[in-house]
């Protein structure tokens, strides 16, 4: 029972230490975006270099959305609007989701252990020795790298899933063109691109948030940032399926 | 306060946990000179460093940098004052991701808006300082332990620091990097007038260099005073470290249940019983 309530308040020990970090990154946001150089090359380093990645899943993820949908659509004779299905599908919950799961594997993962690593070999320690605080010239920059970096990631996400869903519906299984795109046109509306928009920024926030933190707080052993790049994949993960159920549920309330 | 001392503790107490590291320290570092601190491995010589910067806070007593209590000091304060203080880590603490150059422009770009020539003139003058100007553009990894220190030394000069702190400078270096090392600290202190404290077990390098030196054991000084004062003291647990005797005050076995009744196998912590 006792242990029960230590490990209750130390989750809450540690979820408010996590709100003061998050407050102290955006309090020291606009400080770092006076120096869009620590940013840019962190969007470079989170955002560029998972583009190939992003790009592959998206496409295939489409693609089985494009089979998926045409064989189950055209039970029921209505293959036409297989551009629509694509369309809302990724945009509200696969573009965003699979998004933000491959970004904690690929940059989460990545900015944990850097961050974990500047930790155990001391060099954050030097740092804070020179006067300058790591939070603003380490975390901050990777944080906001990370959050602007997922919208736009979900972007590219969503266009090559589409485009993926078109390859196999429409050159492969004949669904027609013109429907394809109209019905797209038609059906999708702008609360619908705003769901997908809004979650990505919610998760693109999270995903940056979690990585920096485990790394920052990582214990400087091997083992140590081993188990914070674990933790950050997996806490993420977590959050970002919760996440996703409570923006969509407050989403069809609101609509 | 004494206009002498760049440094003051007076009763420090700090705990790790429920184990005490300090009880009742007092310490003072003159003004201008080479301060050894020495001390058996374990009696909290790193972390002497991090409350005499202010990255730990003592439990009790008061620590004073160049005229300054640490207490009273804020984040800003706190921040402004380690711009006079120069440390270098037992490892170097290089940012892996930066050249060698880089690394020593790195508080020069990060607190001043120089223009790039002066900031040229300055990193190549503080590694010329160090002998590794013709290593400017390699990286930290691409670096020997002993040229790793000697960066970091540069980078800790960059900003024209008042006290240079030396985290075990000397281990795990070969004699001829420990040379350049004791030189280079003897040297930077006296041509920029600057004060340093070495942290360090390796007595007969620390006394070619150390103006006075402290010798710190369970939790307090036992002994202070020049080399050849600390090598001819009377105190038995001074001529055991100072000789590096194997046993004597601090005993050879780590404190242990009694040997005869473990070996036969009804000690404590036996598990297989």
């Amino acid at each position: 029972m006792r242990d029960l309530w230590e490990a209750f308040t130390g989750f809450l020990r540690t979820f408010g230490a996590l709100q003061l970090f998050l407050l102290r990154l955006i309090v020291e946001s606009p400080r770092v975006l006076m120096r869009p150089r620590l940013v840019t090359q962190q969007i470079f380093n989170a955002g560029a270099l998972s583009l190939v990645l992003i790009m592959v899943c998206g496409f295939f993820v489409g693609a089985v959305i494009g089979l998926q949908g045409h064989s189950n659509l055209a039970r029921f004779g209505s293959e036409d609007i297989l551009g629509l299905f694509s369309a809302l599908s990724l945009m509200k919950e696969l573009g965003p989701v699979i998004t933000a799961l491959l970004f904690a594997g690929r940059a989460g993962t990545a900015l944990a252990s850097e961050i974990g690593l500047m930790r155990t070999t001391d060099q954050l320690s030097a740092m804070e020795m020179m006067a300058i605080d790591p939070v603003i010239r380490v975390a901050t920059p990777r944080f906001l790298g990370g959050a602007i970096s997922m919208p736009l990631l979900t972007a590219i996400f969503t266009s090559v899933g589409i485009l993926g869903s078109w390859v196999v519906g429409v050159p492969l299984l004949g669904v027609d063109a013109g429907a394809f795109w109209s019905q797209m046109q038609a059906g999708v509306g702008t609360a619908d691109v705003w769901e997908g928009i809004l979650k990505s920024i919610v998760f693109g926030l999270a995903a940056s948030l979690i990585a920096v933190w485990e790394g920052y707080n990582a214990i400087p052993t091997a083992e140590g940032v081993g188990r914070a790049t674990t933790r950050t994949v997996v806490i993420t993960a977590v959050v970002i399926l919760v996440f996703d159920f409570m923006i969509t549920a407050m989403a069809i309330s609101l609509g | 306060m004494n206009a002498d001392h760049i440094v003051e503790i007076e009763d420090l107490h700090y705990a790790r946990g429920t184990r005490p590291i300090f009880s009742g320290l007092n310490l003072n570092i003159r003004r201008g000179e080479v301060t050894a601190i020495m001390g058996p491995s374990g009696t909290g010589k790193t972390t002497l460093l991090r409350l005499i910067t202010g990255q730990l806070v003592p439990d009790r007593g008061r620590i004073r940098v160049d005229g300054e209590w640490l207490a009273g000091l804020r984040r800003d304060g706190l921040y402004a004052l380690r711009r006079k203080i120069g440390m270098l880590f037992q490892n170097g603490a290089l940012l892996t991701d930066l050249s060698v150059y880089e690394n020593v422009a790195f508080p020069l770009r990060e607190h001043y808006e120089l223009p790039e020539r002066l900031i040229r003139h300055i990193v190549l003058t503080k590694l010329h300082a160090v002998g590794l100007r013709g290593a400017a553009e390699m990286l930290p990894t691409e670096l020997s332990g002993g040229m790793a220190r000697r960066v970091a030394l540069a980078r800790a000069m960059a900003t024209d620091p008042r006290i240079l702190i030396y985290d075990e400078p000397f281990v795990g270096l070969d004699p001829i990097s420990m040379g350049v090392i004791v030189r280079l600290v003897r040297r930077m202190n006296d041509a920029l007038g600057i004060s340093s404290i070495v942290v360090s077990h390796d007595v007969q390098e620390i006394n070619t260099v150390a103006d006075s030196s402290y010798l710190i054991s369970e939790g307090k000084v036992a002994a202070s005073g020049s080399p050849d004062e600390l090598s001819n003291a009377p105190s038995e647990l001074v001529r055991q470290f100072m000789h590096g005797m194997a046993d004597g005050p601090v005993p050879f076995h780590f404190p242990a249940p009694d040997y005869t009744s473990q070996l036969i196998g009804n000690g404590e912590g036996d598990d297989d019983a």
